[in-house]
């Protein structure tokens, strides 16, 4: 199996944990192939408790979250649990903006999202 | 001797008068900046990079070049993705004039243009798939002013700079 070129992927006990090695998510090639990566952690590796750690995100956009969606969705049909932590301000305003601060379970950081699961 | 007190005095009353004068003839804008890209991201990142180095050159707070760099980039991949269809025979043309406190920022594709008006809302449970309603609310909510023309294939965006950071102790 390759190893994750866009992610950066350790386990804490039975939770997945997941950083983004691009501190800018942006419209363009990057983002097919991190929606790929972070599909494969579902579909291919079964990850069924993911935590996504945004520590290291300066930047994302709307195709970042439409991904991000997809991403729920296919974690959800799975039947596991999916996690966000460690979204800056900037960022957590563009989830606030469009609501999808409600859609995702997201909190302050890795310690109190690893607690939730 | 008695032009030269008239003329001293007229200053003494109204210092702002000879500055406004001179500032009329000076280009209110300290950088003006206009491309014509193909519908390539590619491309798209090298004008954006390019105003964001402008921004950052004009010390711009991280805050406001954040929201100028989102709105920038979600109307960019508007005008590529659904404007021109992803053509890249298809242009997309970007204009940016910055000023000491604010920004103004055009970006017009060759699509036939869409009703902005009628954009699903992106916030209710079943459009969480609408990408594009997405991308224009983000920008209405980043920047100040958000116009797009009659037809529908060019916006504009402007933004005032907030207030500059204390200086660093």
């Amino acid at each position: 199996m390759p190893a994750y070129q866009r992610l950066e992927v350790t386990e804490v006990g039975d939770v997945t944990v997941v950083r983004f090695r691009n501190r800018r998510i942006t419209e363009d090639i990057d983002i097919q192939e991190l929606g790929s990566e972070m599909f494969r952690l579902v579909e291919s590796d079964k990850r069924e408790k993911i935590l996504l750690n945004f520590s290291t995100v300066e930047f994302l956009g709307s195709a970042a979250l439409g991904k991000l969606i997809t991403l729920d969705r296919k974690v959800k049909a799975q039947g596991g649990v999916l996690k966000f932590s460690n979204i800056g301000p900037n960022i957590y305003e563009v989830f606030a903006i469009t609501k999808l601060n409600r859609f995702f379970d997201i909190k302050e950081d890795e310690a109190d999202a690893l607690a939730a699961f | 001797m008695q032009d030269v007190i008239s003329s001293v005095t007229v200053f003494a009353l109204d210092p702002m008068a000879i500055v406004d004068m001179e500032t009329a003839k000076i280009d209110p804008w300290l950088w003006r900046y206009d491309r014509v890209i193909a519908s390539d991201s590619t491309m798209a990142r090298r004008v954006l990079d390019e105003m964001l180095a402008q921004l950052e050159a004009q010390q711009w707070q991280q805050r406001d070049i954040f929201a100028v760099h989102l709105a920038t980039e979600e109307a960019l991949a508007n005008a590529i993705q659904h404007g021109n269809g992803c053509d890249t025979q298809k242009n997309v043309r970007f204009v940016c004039l910055l000023g000491a406190d604010r920004i103004h920022i055009e970006i017009t594709d060759e699509g036939r243009g869409f009703d902005p008006s009628n954009l699903p809302d992106p916030t209710c449970d079943g459009h969480l798939h609408a990408p594009r309603g997405r991308g224009v609310m983000l920008m209405r909510a980043f920047m100040a002013r958000v116009a797009f023309n009659a037809r529908g294939n060019s916006v504009i965006m402007e933004k005032e700079r907030g207030p500059r950071e204390s200086s660093r102790q």
